[in-house]
């Protein structure tokens, strides 16, 4: 394999998703709808609780965090699918493999792309949160930084994985694509401390790189420090989860070529 | 397998190796029990345009499809245009490009967006002047700004071929290029891919059930039935071997394995 990755391919393909974001203004709505829906429906819960609870109301703003990190983490991985699944969908996933576009080419193109898509969701979902509900994102300061970098790059991680599997398994394998995430939800500790899990499953979310996230956005919130520590663990698991699920959408790709899946990438 | 005069036909369809555009020895590809293509071997010279008949099911696609790399063989070896596939994939797929009926471009883009979209894959310079080129010569200046989605078929086959020829390519491959376009159209592609095999010394590998299209466009004939080759030769030999008048003929006899080559 060549590894020699040409930027004007990588650009064509982001154009090419570009073009179909501006052609579409239901998938440009899409992209905003959800996100400000969650954070106006969670914005009034922790509205209510921190009334009612004074945990919550010490804690103020870890329910709204806990949203919005979660979005960066599922919308981001969803971007990323959801580009891909445009080729599968449009049928021009073999005119692709045809062309001297590269896979890494691709999939840089698809992380990209996940980044623009992520920003049209997050920017006014962290706006109506900063309004509405007096929580500013950006007050995490640079630990931010570190919070986003991390869930970019699981969800980036996870993208690959289920593309891969898509590739392999053609469209039946798609609703793997919307509900992966959702099995990473409960381990990931996202709206509450590790602690509470059982301590045998505690060593299963120790091995998702969210739960240092969620973890360390608490430690912030509640106990105003920044946990590096966590931070750095969360990169390495991370670092290792990349490489394996790029090893692994390489070997779907040559599955999919020796079953014959690419030029049937139907059901 | 009735006969195979690659040897003896005349053609320019082998040579030394290493002058031939696609070079095919012993290729097998197995799906689970079924044998898609089964020891197939061949070599096409360099701007020549072979024809791949066969019924549904006989492997043309599945040959193609490993021409260019989009299905890996069993076993068996590929050279294409000198690069070994799929090994050398990314030498060659710039040189070379397809259209298939199995793959659309892309639906809501506009034919100018998928044009510049592959021209920049395949780094096609001066693009702008390459797209009005090809909106000329393949008379798609009427909807170049319209969504492909809302094209005719027919179009839609002139836009697909389009992109085909967006990088000027040395090699084409063509699988049912003239399917679903009325005969008028269909000759006028057919008279498009003749000139651009004569002005830029094209190598095409084309699979058609049209018999008449294989009859008009191509120097040589390759036959497969059931994954194997069962014939191979120019059309008029052929057609002399099975003492028929027309391709079609000659089709039908060795779909319904009525007749052998020579003992008619």
């Amino acid at each position: 394999m060549h590894w020699g990755i040409a930027p004007h391919r990588i650009g064509a393909m982001i154009l090419r998703y570009w073009y179909l974001l501006l052609s579409s203004w239901p998938r440009l709505l899409e992209l905003v709808y959800w996100p400000a829906l969650q954070i106006i429906t969670w914005g009034f819960l922790q509205n209510y609780i921190s009334q009612n609870a004074g945990f919550f109301a010490q804690a103020g703003g870890t329910l709204i965090g806990a949203v919005i990190l979660w979005d960066i983490l599922f919308r981001g991985q969803l971007g990323f699918s959801i580009s891909f699944l445009e080729e599968m969908w449009a049928r021009n996933l073999g005119n692709l493999m045809m062309s001297p576009l590269k896979p890494i080419e691709f999939l840089i193109a698809l992380m990209v792309m996940s980044l623009i898509r992520l920003a049209i969701g997050v920017i006014p979902m962290t706006l109506l949160a900063m309004i509405f509900f007096d929580f500013n994102l950006l007050g995490f300061g640079l630990p931010l930084i570190a919070f986003f970098c991390n869930l970019i790059f699981t969800s980036w991680s996870l993208g690959i994985f289920v593309s891969g599997l898509v590739l392999r398994n053609g469209l039946g394998a798609e609703s793997i694509v919307w509900t992966l995430m959702f099995g990473v939800m409960p381990l990931a500790c996202i709206y509450y401390p590790v602690s509470v899990l059982p301590h045998w499953l505690q060593y299963v979310a120790w091995a998702l790189p969210p739960t240092y996230v969620f973890e360390g956005m608490r430690a912030l919130l509640m106990d105003h420090v920044f946990r590096a520590d966590l931070m750095i663990s969360a990169l390495l698991i991370n670092v290792v989860l990349f490489i394996a699920s790029f090893a692994i959408f390489l070997a779907l790709l040559k599955s999919a070529r020796r079953h014959g899946s690419l030029i049937q990438s139907g059901e | 397998m009735i006969s195979n005069d690659a040897a003896s036909s005349g053609l320019p369809t082998t040579g030394p190796a290493g002058s031939s555009a696609i070079e095919v020895a012993h290729l097998v590809k197995l799906y689970k029990t079924t044998r898609a293509v089964d020891d197939v071997s061949f070599r096409i010279a360099r701007g020549s345009i072979t024809g791949l008949l066969g019924g549904n099911g006989a492997g043309k696609t599945t040959t193609i499809a490993m021409i260019m790399g989009l299905v890996l063989p069993t076993s068996g070896r590929i050279q294409v245009l000198g690069c070994s596939m799929p090994d050398q994939s990314a030498d060659v797929l710039g040189r070379m490009n397809f259209e298939s009926p199995y793959v659309d471009m892309p639906m809501r883009l506009t034919v100018r967006q998928n044009l510049t979209i592959f021209g920049r894959l395949y780094a096609v310079a001066n693009l702008r002047e390459r797209i009005e080129k090809l909106a000329a010569d393949l008379d798609l200046g009427e909807f170049l700004d319209r969504a492909n989605g809302k094209l005719s078929s027919g179009q839609k086959t002139r836009v697909a071929l389009a992109k085909a020829l967006i990088n000027q390519p040395e090699l084409l491959l063509l699988d049912e290029p003239t399917a679903s376009l009325d005969p008028d159209t269909a000759d006028w592609i057919r008279q498009h891919l003749e000139t651009y095999r004569k002005t830029h010394g094209a190598t095409i590998l084309l699979a058609s059930h049209n018999m008449l299209e294989v009859e008009r466009l191509c120097d040589r004939v390759i036959i497969m039935k059931r994954g194997r080759i069962e014939d191979d030769g120019s059309p008029d030999n052929i057609m002399a071997r099975y003492n028929r008048a027309t391709l079609e003929e000659v089709f039908l006899d060795v779909a319904r394995g009525r007749v052998q080559a020579g003992t008619s």
